[in-house]
């Protein structure tokens, strides 16, 4: 066991070189000394690790998360200039490199847990905790939707307070005044009576000799000046003028190009590389065998991939080429139907006594409900561009987990984790997909057998194929309804626990749950996918209430509301979101409307979806959305996660579906795993709800409602139940409406 | 060797005349705005224009560029000053998020309306239906046309107004 404190992380300010640096964190001769090297210039005042004060007066946050379009670098920021009272036009933004000192398990340490005593294996771990684990102190990763949770409340804004502070006595004490009569705004500091005033820049280097208080009070949201507004996003002039560098981009001298095609059955071997057909190809220069997978590498990327093509390639079986996706689902169905037999289901809530009161219920409503497995089939396909030299190894790419990448390419060639770099770039697309090092660890051995940089890059086809896969489940539901049409029961037994714990919960006043789970492994490598569970679990839950509200004769909202009577905060969600849709107007001939509520993240939404049911096609039409997170930072960034999140989960819901055919998956590109397009996609509305408590999540609670909602709509417009996703494979017809 | 006119540059390369047009500009000409999405000319990620008419450049040959008037989202102003109108309301409406899909996109958009200035809805979703975002940005795409329509077609009425009056 290994024992941090608090004052081990924050306090001491140390002058080391020509820079003038602050923190423990950074003190010469510390292993993490050469951070200050990474993001400082001579003349720069850093506080912490999180900000630099520049002498032209700029404030720099410097922010340890990866920025994939879910504007994070601003939204950071804009927390920690609001505390510092920077002028918000002059500060810049720089990422983390990708330095143990920016680890989320630091900030943890430092600030939030303060003296607890940690398990020394979790200090340079990564594996094992990875989303769960970040929300409390896990490592420098972007997920889970927690960097403004935790990385935004507990680093930027007690830096940008603490900051502030000091910067205010060190101004007192020259201007020998009491601290309490100076005060900060837009990065000047101003004492009011005598009428001095200074930029920040001219007291830092002071203010950098005095201790940083660790618990500095923070601003009420009533004082807020930057956050709760929304500043245009820094990051987004770079990608409207092609000049961002996503990670395909990376170009050092020298670099060739790999192409690379993984063995189609998860868990088969190469047997054998016949390279015969490629010795004469042109700019050809290598074919390598990773064990599990082949690459070229070539001088071009078109050369490699040609060559890749005509290779003659045998894989040994696994054993694995048994598994069909029809036997998938008979696994999972006869998985549950054994362990509800046996009585060995695994517990995840148990209130009050379910089996009684399904007994004693007038009515049992059962349903089963299936989803598939789903790729994140991001817009930039996996790559990573990696030079070995010199004992050290180069790593461009775009990661949600920078730490672990240099932690696994570097085991995998036999470097020491400090000696890999990670140059993180713009991620095209993350999802969950990109906080896996798997195609990271292939450019290092492909690098490691080579003199030069190269850049791999995974045809699309590789992608849809060799992803880690949002999983398939079924769920089974059984409900007992009072005479009056309330829920006595609620009983669910699905396959396949993964996390959040919470997915599966109901905010509805239910007296007597049992929600239970029963594993069923298959060889599918399975992955963190936008909302994790909360993806499936919405579905079922949010289909079935509404399974339940009619066989109970009842409006859906209207049930849903009575059953929310003791959740006041879900509640005032589900009814803004009515409200807007105007739940209760008329309606087209062929459309329908549904609604869905669910919170995930710490983040609690609700959707109404309108459908039009024409010629056996649904199409969407408008979204409405209420969200409560709390406190929008920034109301835009958070508006446009709603928007992101309803089109990845209508994506899913209309669409999405990963088949296993002799043990390999049988779609390859977006013509046989289509995506939303322009022509399919509603428009969207959303309203925003600051409830006041802590902070929520943005990038992921906006996809588990919009399948539910989208499904209960089509039930609404037709009579059609959907408990099987994709809709596509439903031709959900209309049906004259009952009213 | 080949000679390539991107950008109204010339650009002399050394490549496998077979190897889509995408590659020679990314790895070859170094031009990297342009991205690589599914290769099968599915998500328009890679879209560039040939001779002015946007073409997915992941699935033509280089060849068949030669002697063509190619443009990347890195040459879409055409050497005006500032930014496009298309390129500005994407930052006025904060389209952009992982950004990826961003130079096809804006290609396209640019494409639509300078073949038609007053685009309406139906043909917003025909015109941008090949180019995916896996972002979800397309509310805000669709935002983003009409405000660079309006600002072309406003730019085009002062144009034509000042042109009257030196008429005049």
């Amino acid at each position: 066991m290994t024992k941090w404190t608090r004052r081990a992380f924050i306090t001491t300010g140390v002058a080391a070189g020509g820079t003038v640096i602050f923190g423990v964190a950074i003190r010469r001769g510390n292993r993490s000394h050469k951070v200050a090297g990474l993001i400082g210039a001579a003349d720069d005042t850093l506080f912490d690790v999180w900000l630099k004060i520049s002498p032209d007066n700029t404030v720099t946050a410097i922010v340890p998360h990866a920025e994939m379009g879910q504007g994070i670098h601003t939204t950071l920021a804009m927390m920690l200039a609001d505390e510092l009272d920077a002028d918000w036009s002059r500060v810049n933004i720089i990422e983390a490199p990708a330095h143990k000192e920016y680890a989320n398990y630091a900030l943890a340490r430092g600030h939030t847990v303060g003296d607890i005593e940690f398990p020394g294996w979790l200090v340079d771990s990564v594996d094992g905790l990875f989303f769960r684990g970040a929300q409390a102190m896990a490592v420098q990763l972007t997920g889970g939707s927690t960097a403004v949770r935790t990385t935004g409340q507990i680093a930027m804004r007690v830096t940008g307070a603490a900051a502030r502070t000091v910067l205010l006595q060190a101004a007192a004490d020259a201007w020998q005044v009491p601290a309490d009569e100076v005060f900060a705004r837009k990065s000047m500091i101003y004492h009011a009576n005598s009428g001095r005033r200074a930029t920040f820049a001219q007291f830092a280097a002071a203010a950098a000799e005095l201790p940083l208080p660790s618990k500095p009070s923070l601003k009420s949201s009533s004082a807020f000046k930057i956050m709760g507004t929304s500043p245009q996003r820094l990051d987004i002039p770079a990608k409207v003028d092609g000049s961002a560098s996503f990670g395909i981009d990376a170009r050092p001298p020298g670099m060739k190009y790999a192409a690379i095609k993984a063995a189609p059955v998860f868990g088969d071997r190469i047997r054998s590389v016949d390279t015969s057909l490629i010795q004469d190809m042109p700019g050809v220069r290598k074919a390598i065998n990773l064990g599990n997978a082949v690459a070229v590498v070539a001088d071009a990327y078109w050369q490699a991939k040609q060559a890749l093509d005509r290779l003659v390639v045998e894989f040994d079986d696994s054993g694995n080429s048994r598994w069909e996706q029809s036997g998938i689902f008979k696994q999972f169905a006869a998985d549950l139907d054994a362990s509800a037999a046996a009585n060995d289901e695994q517990v995840d809530l148990e209130t009050g006594n379910t089996r009684k009161a399904l007994a004693m219920a007038d009515r049992i409503i059962d349903a089963e409900y299936r989803v598939p497995y789903l790729a994140h089939a991001t817009m930039e396909p996996m790559n990573c561009t990696a030079w070995v030299h010199g004992g050290e190894c180069e790593l461009w790419l775009g990661s949600q987990n920078p730490l672990g990448v240099a932690k696994d390419a570097g085991k995998a060639i036999g470097i020491d984790p400090d000696n890999v770099t990670v140059h993180n770039q713009f991620l095209g697309g993350g999802f969950g997909r990109r906080g896996f090092s798997d195609f990271a660890v292939q450019a290092a051995r492909i690098a490691a057998d080579v003199h030069y940089p190269v850049k791999l890059v995974w045809s699309r086809e590789e992608d849809i194929r060799h992803d880690h896969y949002r999983q398939a489940c079924i769920s089974r539901f059984r409900a007992g309804l009072n005479a009056e049409g309330y829920p006595t029961a609620w009983h669910n037994h699905y396959v396949n626990k993964r996390n959040p714990e919470e997915a599966p919960h109901i905010p509805y006043g239910i007296d007597n749950q049992r929600i239970v789970h029963t594993e069923s492994r298959t060889h599918v490598p399975w992955g963190y996918w936008r909302s994790v569970d909360h993806s499936l679990h919405a579905f079922f839950t949010e289909s079935f209430i509404d399974e339940m509200a009619v066989a109970a004769r009842r409006d859906p909202y209207e049930y849903r509301r009575e059953l929310l009577a003791d959740a006041p905060r879900f509640r005032a969600v589900l009814d803004l979101a009515a409200e807007k849709a105007e739940w209760h107007g008329p309606l087209a001939k062929n459309h329908g409307r549904g609604i869905a509520l669910h919170r995930s993240f710490g983040t609690t939404v609700a959707q109404v979806v309108e459908v039009e049911v024409k010629d056996g096609t649904a199409r969407v039409r408008r979204v409405i959305c209420a969200v409560d997170a709390g406190f929008a930072i920034h109301p835009d960034g958070l508006a446009a996660q709603m928007e992101s999140g309803i089109a990845y989960g209508l994506t899913a819901a209309l669409y999405g579906e990963i088949s296993i055919q002799k043990g390999a998956v049988a779609e390859s590109n977006f013509d046989d795993y289509p995506m939303l397009r322009m022509d399919a996609a509603p428009t969207v509305e959303t309203h925003i709800i600051n409830g006041g408590e802590s902070l929520g999540g943005a990038g992921e609670a906006g996809t588990p409602p919009i399948g539910p909602a989208l499904a209960n709509a089509i039930f609404d417009a037709t009579g059609m139940r959907i408990r099987e996703l994709p809709i596509r494979h439903h031709e959900p017809v209309q049906t004259e409406r009952s009213e | 060797m080949i000679t390539l006119n991107i950008n109204a540059q010339e650009h002399v390369i050394d490549v496998d005349p077979k190897t889509p047009l995408l590659w020679a500009i990314r790895d070859h000409v170094g031009l990297t705005g342009t991205k690589f999405g599914c290769g099968i000319a599915q998500c328009g990620a890679c879209t560039v224009y040939l001779n002015g008419a946007p073409i997915r450049s992941c699935v033509l040959p280089v060849q068949a560029a030669v002697d063509q008037e190619i443009t990347t989202i890195e040459g879409i102003n055409r050497g005006q000053p500032g930014v496009h109108p298309v390129q500005q309301a994407w930052i006025d409406e904060q389209v952009p998020q992982c950004g990826y899909c961003q130079s096809g996109q804006i290609m396209v958009a640019a494409a639509l309306l300078e073949a038609n200035p007053l685009p309406n809805d139906a043909d917003i979703d025909l015109a941008m239906a090949g180019n995916i975002c896996r972002c979800g940005t397309y509310p805000r795409i669709r935002k983003g046309i009409r405000r660079a329509s309006l600002a072309i077609n406003t730019l085009r009425t002062e144009t034509t107004d000042g042109q009257k009056q030196s008429n005049d």
